[in-house]
């Protein structure tokens, strides 16, 4: 059975690479039983989506700072 | 209708081509400037020089790459004509740093969480408040340097993952993990700072 060490590295790899079937299956099981792993991988999809929003916002937020300077 | 790089002869960078690059050069400088009008004139000056050096382009590297490329020059002349300690974000300055076995704090031996990743209290509200935003830019700022440089890179800037293996001379098994690495400090950052840190509510204001 692979770790949570080894699942959370898919997941991981899975935001960025679309994974093959087994690795699917062993993170899908894997998240069924361990809900530390299930925490991870919801907010690792939160801090992506997080980092893109930073980086759309990244404009005005400058924007505002050179005006409070 | 857009040809491929690979299609264009030498010296016939159309203009469309060349505009379709604009939004990451400008994530890319914006990334180093930090200031939205010195970002813009880079990739302008950028995307004029590519222009006209067109036939220099030998189709070799991806027409982004190259476009990257000069853009760094762009930026580093910058720092030279501004003349002043650069105290920002260098994307070339920085090569090594300490994450290694940084991840192994996070596993015991056995591969089993050490602490671990606990529930977080609705985090879509999260992302309509600007403290949070702080924070979250705090996390991000705190990651060892290549591996900030990586992870904006690839989640800023929007770089494909070879893109970011050939800016950061990884190879893809280190990119992989540097990434993975990356997404365990921001989340352990975010965890203790702001989803298991009490906020101030008004309440409390008025305490």
């Amino acid at each position: 059975m692979p770790s949570c060490r080894e699942i959370t590295f898919l997941i991981s790899k899975g935001l960025d690479k679309e994974s093959n079937l087994v690795e699917r299956l062993a993170v899908g099981l894997h998240v069924l039983m361990c809900d530390r792993c299930r925490n991870y991988q919801t907010q690792s999809q939160f801090i992506q989506k997080a980092a893109h929003r930073y980086s759309e916002q990244l404009k005005d937020r400058l924007e505002k700072n050179n005006k409070l300077s | 209708m857009l040809l491929s790089a690979e299609m264009n002869t030498p010296n016939q960078l159309s203009e469309a081509l060349l505009a379709e690059h604009r939004p990451v050069l400008f994530r890319y400088a914006l990334l180093q400037l930090k200031n939205t009008e010195l970002a813009d004139d880079a990739v302008q000056e950028t995307l004029l020089a590519a222009w006209q050096a067109s036939a220099n382009y030998e189709g070799k590297a991806s027409l982004r790459t190259w476009l990257i490329g000069i853009l760094k020059h762009k930026i580093s002349d910058h720092w030279r004509r501004s003349n002043r300690e650069v105290v920002t974000f260098d994307f070339d300055e920085i090569n090594n740093d300490d994450s290694d076995a940084a991840e192994d704090d996070y596993f015991m031996s056995n591969g089993h969480w050490n602490g671990g990743p606990s529930t977080w209290n609705d985090p879509e509200a999260a992302l309509k408040q600007q403290e949070f935003w702080t924070i979250y830019e705090t996390c991000q700022n705190n990651l060892p340097p290549k591996m900030a440089k990586v992870f904006m890179l690839r989640e800023l800037v929007g770089l494909e993952a070879e893109e970011v293996c050939r800016e950061t001379g990884l190879s893809d098994a280190n990119y992989w993990v540097t990434m993975h690495r990356a997404r365990l400090r921001l989340r352990e950052c975010l965890e203790i700072r702001w989803f298991n840190n009490p906020k101030p509510t008004e309440e409390n204001d008025h305490a």
